[in-house]
């Protein structure tokens, strides 16, 4: 099980720069998903540990040894690109078997390895056929089970689930995560679905433009996003705009438009700085009344959307800014919902729920900008 | 497998080594520069000074320009022509339902690709004469002149635009025609503004390549022109009458026009326009109604039945003939002129080979250079560009040139003389189908088989090769059978050796006096040469791999 | 604006079913979603009423018309690509202008729509950018825009968002519902995303090996499906078998596993399947007298939004449960021994599939 290990690694592709000074720690038997939407340098990050882009500067150590020298056929390192992954003139048997021939193992033996991993994950069945005939899927499965029968200690998946439709994403993620925990690999995982990352990864490592703008465990990403883009990008969050205008102990109070004063469990600006505010989605509470003491603010709920789970419900709030927020539809009672549209509510907020973050030099709608 | 194990593995570990592929990678661009790409060049250059001798002789000099005008002006009719005439069919095959049927017209669209120039220059001769289409007059319909040259033409760079243009159309995404669809546009709009704008490179790369084979067509040309003169007809007359500086002047000019047309398409073309701002819902609509469909498609074969495939397959009536004359006796006995013709199909076939193996041991580096830009992009563009332009030059021009360059060395054989011009005037076929077939390769699944633990060679050819197979199969028959049939450059290079096709001509032109069915048989032996030459290639391809 | 009849429609290859006796009614001015597993025929469907595939058999009515032998150009559509389909030798306000040009207009009056069409979705500013030089979002605006742009009627989207990220499908969904809405489009949006469907349209068709296997709008299919296929196709949900016991005048008492289970009353058949979706379900710490089923923590997810236990009921079930991260005892581990407990109103129950559970369940 290698450990892996990025320092300072830095490419650049004629005027784009692709990882920017990106340094990165993977323990041995870890299972981590690098996070980022399209174009952060996801894919970049991983063809430079498996040895198919030289990176410009900085260094990458396998098993703490350098391997900078090293082919990517010498790497341990099985790689799952995005598309076009199965050679489509070889069988499955014989895609599975590729690896242990290139490395000079006997065709019986090759065959054999071959075979074992293809029980692994449940298409022994299949082992005659062709890429071009089997499922999306199934063929996911099968370059896993190639990467597998290679002897590497090292997963390294490109978005593996791209290409599939979402019930068989969510089925096949937990399958990726079981099989590398039962070989006892180190698997890097890298996807835009943030749902995807939380679920199964241990360390989550979130990408943009180039840079590691955050690494920690689901919980603590959640909990503790070091950044605007983080906060937004895993997981639903709202925004409001506001000013520092007290500090008392480890709290802050923070004033935002037309006076609404919301106190924040964090003491991390000064007085007079414009900060954001923001809090998830779901912790940001409706309720019919308010206590003098919580953090509430009244509005009118302005739209409702049934999603499955939860309720999303569209909040102006009398300062004008508007909110989500999420009710799971455990509230649903005898088919009604909650809260109705055109209702007088109140919006409350738990001090040690929200985040202050400092206000971005390009404004907040630059900032969360999606494309 | 055992004993061969070793070797490959060594093989193996020393192809990982980066200076041993760069080796292996400069020698065949040494190789090509040096042997293929200079020397068309540098031969006429080297008789600069007798271009100035032309312009003391004003009527050798008047000759020359309306022959070299006369090239122009007929490729250029057959290029726009063909594009009209065979476009239609070509939508025909990769557009029809019925799979079946597409692949017969397919087939049949594919024959006078195939048949050697030779043949079908003689096949033309007979079907626009006295025996064919003029049989109810007693005359030729069309004599040999510059009109037989442009039906000859058009006849055989018809099937080159089908070809291109099946292939591109079975490629293209057709969604976005349904898109155009969906927004309004009659099935006719859609394809106008839509579809040819995408197709346009395909376009513009058959024009090109009816346009150079045209220019460049030499035997066939010489069988149909008469006392007509054009650029390549002109050359082999002066070659004849031991004339230098007429040879060289129009060499030299159709190598520098044909060039600089070639690079100005290549760059302008891809920013041309095609009009499309004018849009007629109605008459468009009307266009695209069953009943117009249909029309157009009868008229598109009838054109197709009546000046390509029955002109080219016309030979078969006198080489029937030559089965109940006799002929086949004198034929086989080596009587007369037949002793001859075997050893011309011998030395046909052997330079074939040579210049085709040859094309693969210093084709695949190149290609595989270009198609992965190893050598960075610009210098790959060049590099791509470069290995097209002795295709793009008259292949007359090519023997002209290179017998100018080789001849100071007295000591290479003129077989060997032979195999380089061949050589220069295939290379690119066989190139070109290599570069698209590895472009067509994901480097993806090459990168992923190195991460599996194959070495570089490894990854080659269990990888690559199998992939690649049926392109390189087909680059190889290309270039295998556009050897077989060539003429211009044979013309100009040999001075006693004579190649089969070479040897036809004679016989048409009554150098040697011949009977029509001798002529007949003849070149309806190559043509079944030519069939089983390329049926063994396919049934090779099926088991080797 | 029209209303869409399909009714009756077969479509055949050979002797390949894609759809099979499909008929649907869609109001003037819905937003429909079509949503189902890879391969149930939502696509053909879709298809079939924009007029680039010709039903087997069947019938497609727009506003009463029937559109047999209609060919696309004349049936005055919206279409969105999966792949997007933008042509990529014109720029976004060609694109988005393509629909009037083709019909014939002005070449004044094209301009003025384009740019209508582009103003709407927000995308002026990139009128002059081609295609290869935008992002996969704003390419699918502009591709909204073109659709728009000619003035149709419905609206079709074929997996509109499939080839975007997760993040920028989010935020362009709402999008596609403003717009439909703003212009008063009828439209059929496809998608396998179920959570997409949900939160856009006005009512959901679930689709399966061909056939239509429920309608209904997104609240009432989640919360009140009539299928065992909606029930677990759409969200999750945890199945068990179950026997009658009892019926009383305030329900039933259901055996399942050993353990008893009262539901609120409705046609119980003797053999059941029940369900209860895992966010309806509360984990508590054991007491001594609980209510709620005991069993183990087999495995506990973090998800962020949501905390995922895996349980080993005592009856054998094996059964998830979702809970907010502020709801109590939500900070039991594995190996922890609990109670499960259901919102009754939110149990569901179904009669025994004939061919069983799992054959019911799959996407055949």
């Amino acid at each position: 099980m290698p450990s892996i290990r990025l320092i300072s690694v830095t490419k650049r592709f004629k005027d784009n720069v692709a990882l920017d000074r990106a340094s990165l720690n993977v323990r041995s038997g870890e299972y981590v998903c690098v996070l980022g939407p399209t174009g952060s340098g996801k894919t970049t990050l991983l063809r430079v540990i498996a040895g198919l882009t030289q990176p410009d500067s900085g260094q990458l150590l396998i098993d703490g040894k350098s391997v900078d020298e090293m082919g990517p056929e010498d790497r341990g390192t099985a790689y799952v690109p995005q598309q076009y992954a199965l050679f489509p003139h070889l069988t499955v048997l014989q895609n599975v078997a590729f690896s242990p021939l290139a490395k000079g193992y006997k065709k019986a033996e090759a065959f054999e390895i071959a075979r074992k991993v293809l029980q692994t994950v449940k298409l022994a069945h299949r082992e005659g056929a062709f890429p071009s005939e089997l499922s999306g899927g199934m063929q996911q499965r099968v370059t896993l089970a190639r990467g597998i029968a290679s002897g590497a200690r090292l997963l390294l998946l490109d978005e593996p689930l791209g290409a599939l439709d979402a019930r068989l994403r969510m089925e096949l993620r937990t399958e990726l995560r079981r099989i590398a925990k039962d070989l006892s690999l180190t698997a890097i995982h890298v996807t835009h679905d943030q749902k995807e990352a939380m679920s199964i990864a241990d360390t989550i490592v979130v990408l943009k433009d180039g840079n590691i703008q955050q690494t920690g465990s689901p919980f603590h990403l959640y909990q503790d996003p070091a950044s605007i883009f983080v906060s937004s990008f895993v997981g639903g969050s709202n925004f409001l705009p506001g000013v520092v205008v007290g500090i008392e102990g480890t709290n802050s109070l923070v004033e935002l438009r037309d006076g609404i004063r919301i106190r924040v469990h964090q003491r991390s600006h000064r007085r007079g700085e414009p900060v954001i505010l923001s809090v998830r989605q779901e912790l940001t509470i409706l309720r019919n009344h308010a206590d003098e003491k919580e953090n509430a603010i009244p509005g009118e709920i302005r739209g409702t959307s049934f999603v499955g789970d939860a309720i999303e419900y569209d909040v102006e709030l009398d300062n004008r800014e508007t909110v989500k927020c999420k009710v799971p539809s455990y509230y649903v009672s005898e088919g009604s919902l909650p809260f109705q549209t055109g209702e007088r509510v109140f919006v409350t907020i738990d001090p040690h729920d929200c985040n202050l973050y400092s206000e971005p030099p390009l404004g907040l709608a630059k900032e969360l900008e999606a494309f | 497998m055992r004993c061969r194990c070793g070797l490959l593995r060594t093989l193996e570990k020393y192809s990982s080594s980066k200076r041993i592929a760069l080796t292996i990678y400069v020698s065949s661009v040494i190789f090509f520069v040096a042997i293929i790409f200079l020397p068309p060049l540098l031969g006429i250059l080297m008789k600069w000074p007798s271009l100035f001798q032309m312009f003391e002789t004003p009527d050798l000099l008047a000759r020359a320009q309306s022959a070299i005008v006369a090239s122009f002006a007929i490729a250029l009719a057959i290029s726009v022509l063909d594009l009209i005439a065979a476009l239609p069919l070509a939508w025909f095959i990769a557009r029809q339902t019925s799979k079946k049927y597409a692949s017969v017209i397919d087939t049949l669209a594919d024959i006078p690709f195939i048949i050697p120039t030779v043949a079908l220059g003689y096949s033309v001769l007979l079907f626009w004469g006295r025996e064919g289409a003029g049989a109810f007059t007693g005359n030729a319909l069309v004599s040999p002149g510059w009109l037989l040259i442009v039906l000859l033409h058009f006849a055989f760079s018809y099937p080159v635009v089908v070809r291109v243009m099946v292939g591109a159309l079975q490629d293209y995404e057709r969604t976005l025609e349904t898109a155009a669809r969906t927004l309004g546009a009659s099935p006719l709009t859609a394809v106008r503004t839509v579809s040819l704008s995408v197709l346009k490179p395909a376009l513009v790369s058959s024009f090109l390549l009816a346009f150079s084979r045209s220019l460049s067509e030499t035997g066939a040309t010489v069988m149909v022109a008469g006392v007509f003169e054009n650029g390549t007809v002109f050359i082999k007359n002066a070659s004849d009458a031991g004339l230098v500086s007429p040879l060289v002047f129009v060499s030299f000019v159709l190598i520098a026009t044909s060039t600089l047309m070639f690079m100005i398409i290549r760059i302008l073309g891809p920013r041309l326009r095609i009009p499309v701002s004018k849009v007629w819902p109605h008459l468009e609509q009307k266009l695209s109604d069953r009943g117009a469909v249909r029309t157009r498609d009868l008229l598109t074969i009838a054109v197709f039945a009546f000046f390509v495939l029955v002109p080219s397959l016309f030979v078969a009536l006198p080489g029937g003939r030559a089965l109940t004359d006799g002929t086949v006796g004198q034929a086989i006995s080596g009587f007369g002129v037949w002793s001859t013709y075997w050893g011309s199909v011998a030395l046909s076939y052997s330079v074939a080979i040579c210049a085709t193996l040859l094309n693969i041991l210093v084709g695949l580096p190149l290609a595989i250079l270009i198609a992965r830009r190893r050598i960075g992009s610009a210098a790959c563009t060049i590099l791509d560009a470069a290995v097209n332009i002795p295709i793009v030059i008259p292949s007359i021009a090519v023997g002209v040139s290179l017998r100018l360059f080789w001849g100071g060395y007295t000591g290479i054989p003129e077989f060997w003389l032979l195999v380089l011009a061949h050589l220069t005037v295939t290379n690119a076929y066989f190139v070109r189908s290599m570069i698209s077939a590895f472009e067509r390769i994901p480097p993806e699944l090459e990168e992923v088989a190195r991460t599996l633990g194959a070495k570089p060679l490894t990854v080659f050819r269990k990888v690559t090769i199998p992939l690649a197979k049926y392109s390189m199969i087909s680059g190889a028959v290309m270039a295998f059978t556009r050897s077989v049939d060539e003429t211009g450059a044979t013309l100009a290079v040999s001075k006693e050796l004579k190649t089969a096709p070479v040897l036809l001509v004679e016989w048409v032109k009554a150098t040697v006096p011949t009977s029509p069915s001798t002529i007949g048989l003849g070149v309806s032996v190559l043509l079944l040469t030519s069939f089983a030459s390329l049926l063994v290639f396919k049934l090779a391809a099926r088991r080797s791999f | 604006m029209p209303q869409i009849r399909v009714v009756n429609v077969s479509k055949r290859y050979g002797s390949l079913t894609v759809l099979e006796h499909v008929s649907l009614n869609v109001e003037d001015g819905e937003y429909v979603s079509i949503i189902g597993p890879s391969g149930c025929g939502k696509t053909t469907l879709l298809r079939c009423v924009a007029g680039i595939i010709d039903p087997t058999e069947g019938e497609i009515y727009v506003d009463d018309k029937s559109l047999v032998g209609v060919p696309p150009e004349k049936r005055n559509i919206g279409y969105m690509f999966q792949e997007i389909a933008l042509f990529p030798h014109m720029n976004a306000r060609e694109n988005a202008g393509y629909g009037p040009r083709v019909r014939g207009l002005s070449r004044r009056r094209v301009r003025t729509m384009a740019g209508e069409a582009l103003e709407m979705v927000k995308m002026s500013e990139r009128s002059e950018d081609y295609p290869n030089e935008l992002s996969g979002g704003a390419r699918q605006k502009v591709a909204l825009a073109r659709a728009v742009g000619s003035a149709p009627s419905v609206l079709l989207l074929d997996e509109p968002l499939g080839s975007l990220d997760a993040s920028v499908r989010l935020s362009l969904r709402m999008e596609l519902r403003r717009l439909a809405k703003e212009l008063g489009l009828t439209a059929i949006h496809v998608t396998h995303d179920q959570e997409e469907a949900m939160s856009i349209s006005d009512r959901i068709v679930i689709m399966r090996a061909g056939r239509v296997v429920e309608v209904g709008k997104p609240q009432n299919l989640y919360l009140d499906p009539r299928q065992i296929f909606t029930a677990n196709f759409l969200g999750e949900a945890n199945f068990m078998r179950a026997r009658l016991m009892a019926t009383g005048e305030n329900g039933a008492i259901l055996d399942v596993g050993g353990e008893e289970l009262n539901i609120e009353s409705r046609t119980v058949p003797r053999d059941s399947v029940v369900a209860i979706r895992p966010q309806f379900i509360r984990i508590t710490k054991r007491q001594v007298e609980g209510s709620g089923w005991r069993g183990k923590i087999a495995e506990k997810t973090f998800l962020g939004d949501v905390v995922r236990f895996q349980v080993n009921l005592e009856n054998g079930f094996k059964i998830t449960a979702q809970m907010p991260p502020t709801a109590q005892d939500v900070d039991a581990d594995v190996g922890d021994e609990v109670s499960a407990n259901f919102q009754r109103d939110k149990l569901l129950t179904f009669p025994c599939p004939t061919e069983g559970l799992e054959k019911e369940l799959s996407a055949w």
